[in-house]
């Protein structure tokens, strides 16, 4: 009895101070909510724990329109949607091979993958930067597309070809045996067991390329082409004294990613651990 | 096994063209853009270049330079701060969160739900919710210091050259902590809770059960762990970057910063591509032992 009563009170104690940890650490996302609202004069003069005077969305309105949120948002999907269709479409490809046939050099080729999605970013930086300037696709969407879907093939094939290699082997053979061709065992039949896996990386997938800064710093120069990351980078700049249309602003690029977050929730999740348990 | 037989038996003993048709143009394109350019900065590292007109070769002048740069070996020692971060808070405040949250508590989908919540944030995002965090007049901590009399203790926190560093990692941990309890939770769920039972019948406590039984069998998902982690550390840019730009006097930079304001605002791109290649060779090391523990659990197959 007494040991019960002991254990209880442990496991509230623990939950308390699980609680206690939550709410610190949603504490600056609604530090962030509650700044956005207010005015920078009244939040710089009196402290963040003063009593909000008036409550504005003016900060809102401002980083949406003049510090140009409405229109590095858009940037950012031309940019995302394209090269998350690309890397799905090639990944699945590689991963099929690397998947379902045993031939030469195929470790060689899982392994250039795997090793290249492990890379520090700035190994790349000089040589991309001038092949992307030789090809005259400097300072155009296509650099950020092309690169974006070329990268990330790296991560997209590895965690694909670990999934499909846990398809039956069966059920591709009996296709085959009832004269499906390869081109149609991979897009009949494999694709659609892999939806599992397309979505999960699709989600992860969305957020990452969604959320690049340095690739759109280094291959982007005008203003008007810039993803939300380089934008609010520029916003930054622009509004030095001004922290609230800052914030406001970074809450508004957030946006997207939270939404994708919250409807394909269990998506991102099992992106997250297909990627690397498995490994 | 079998569908290799099937592979042979149409193509005879000809190679079959089949998989390298799927894979030629993922694999192109990879060669292309990444593993081409990795290539191609190792030899850049060799040259001077501004940008400009053509590289010239130089040898190993720009990492003899290198040895003489005080910011080199600032970057590196707080690269060497980001990754030791990076393998214990994550991993202890994940591990802990995990263990406690795959207990059925009431509101634990909310829990976890706030702690990955920041991971799906991009690092501008997180750097300028910080800056504004660490704001000295009124962010939230010096506020909530003054709040509670402790005035002495507020100041500038990424102005103050000792503490920046510290301050940017601060953030970026509140990002990856969730992550990590992620890959934890998932770990924890293939754990056979009849190993865990057969311990509470020999008379394990919960630390020896944890000790003994739990942390074993997490072991491949802590390799991982550690591994992402410092891939991560070695990573950071984007929050140095908005939250500090390397400063005050250089003493917050990392080696990507480093790496980036001597390609990019210096045209210094030779000696940028050098400190490029350092990185490599440090990552490589940890890319090197993730891959043969791959290629030991692939032979299993």
């Amino acid at each position: 009895m007494l040991r019960s009563n002991a254990r209880k009170f442990q496991n509230g104690l623990l939950y308390t101070l699980v609680l206690a940890l939550t709410l610190g650490w949603l504490l600056p996302l609604l530090a962030a909510l509650v700044t956005a609202v207010r005015t920078n004069d009244e939040i710089l003069a009196r402290g963040f724990w003063s009593l909000p005077q008036r409550v504005t969305l003016g900060n809102l309105a401002e980083a949406w329109s003049r510090g140009g949120l409405a229109r590095y948002l858009p940037n950012s999907f031309i940019i995302t949607l394209p090269a998350l269709a690309g890397t799905l479409l090639l990944s699945s490809l590689a991963a099929y091979a690397l998947a379902r046939f045993r031939f030469p050099g195929d470790r060689l080729i899982l392994y250039t993958f795997v090793a290249g999605m492990m890379l520090p970013f700035q190994i790349l930086l000089l040589p991309v930067f001038r092949l992307v300037d030789a090809l005259h696709l400097y300072d155009t969407y296509w650099a950020l597309i092309i690169f974006h879907t070329a990268f990330q093939l790296g991560f997209c094939t590895f965690v694909l070809r670990n999934y499909m290699r846990t398809v039956p082997g069966e059920i591709l053979e009996a296709a085959r045996i009832d004269g499906c061709s390869e081109w149609g065992i991979y897009s009949r039949i494999m694709m659609p067991l892999s939806l599992p896996a397309l979505a999960a990386i699709a989600t992860l997938e969305f957020t990452w390329i969604f959320n690049d800064f340095l690739w759109a710093l280094v291959l982007l120069q005008r203003d008007a082409l810039k993803p939300v990351t380089a934008g609010l980078a520029t916003l930054q700049g622009q509004y030095i004294m001004d922290w609230t249309v800052i914030v406001a602003g970074s809450l508004e690029a957030a946006l997207p990613t939270v939404v994708v977050f919250i409807l394909l929730q269990r998506y991102f999740i099992q992106g997250l651990t297909l990627g690397a348990v498995k490994g | 096994m079998a569908r290799i037989a099937l592979g042979r038996r149409r193509t005879g003993h000809r190679i079959n063209l089949v998989p390298y048709l799927f894979v030629a143009v993922p694999l192109l394109m990879f060669l292309v853009w990444v593993i081409g350019p990795m290539f191609y900065s190792f030899y850049l590292s060799l040259t001077s270049w501004d940008g400009v007109s053509p590289p010239r070769f130089i040898g190993l002048r720009n990492y003899a330079r290198l040895l003489e740069d005080p910011i080199f070996f600032t970057s590196l020692a707080n690269n060497l701060k980001w990754l030791l971060s990076f393998i214990t808070v994550p991993v202890a405040l994940g591990l802990g969160l995990g263990l406690v949250l795959n207990r059925k508590l009431p509101g634990a989908r909310l829990i976890k739900a706030a702690f990955y919540s920041p991971y799906i944030l991009s690092l501008i995002v997180v750097g300028l919710i910080w800056g504004w965090m660490y704001h000295p007049a009124g962010g939230l901590i010096n506020s909530t210091l003054m709040a509670l009399g402790l005035k002495s203790l507020a100041k500038g926190w990424l102005s103050d050259a000792r503490l920046a560093t510290w301050c940017i990692i601060v953030a970026a941990l509140w990002r990856q902590v969730g992550y990590v309890m992620i890959l934890y939770l998932a770990g924890l769920q293939s754990v056979d809770p009849s190993l865990l039972d057969a311990g509470k019948v020999d008379g394990c406590n919960a630390w020896q059960q944890f000790w003994h039984i739990i942390l074993p069998l997490l072991q491949p998902v802590t390799v991982v762990v550690v591994v992402i982690s410092i891939i991560d550390s070695l990573r950071a840019f984007d929050l140095v970057f908005v939250m500090t730009r390397g400063g005050p006097y250089n003493s917050s930079s990392v080696m990507a910063n480093f790496m980036y304001i001597e390609a990019f605002n210096n045209y210094k791109m030779g000696y940028g591509a050098a400190i490029a290649t350092v990185l490599f060779l440090i990552s490589a090391v940890f890319i090197y032992a993730y891959l043969s523990r791959m290629f030991a659990n692939e032979l299993e197959y």
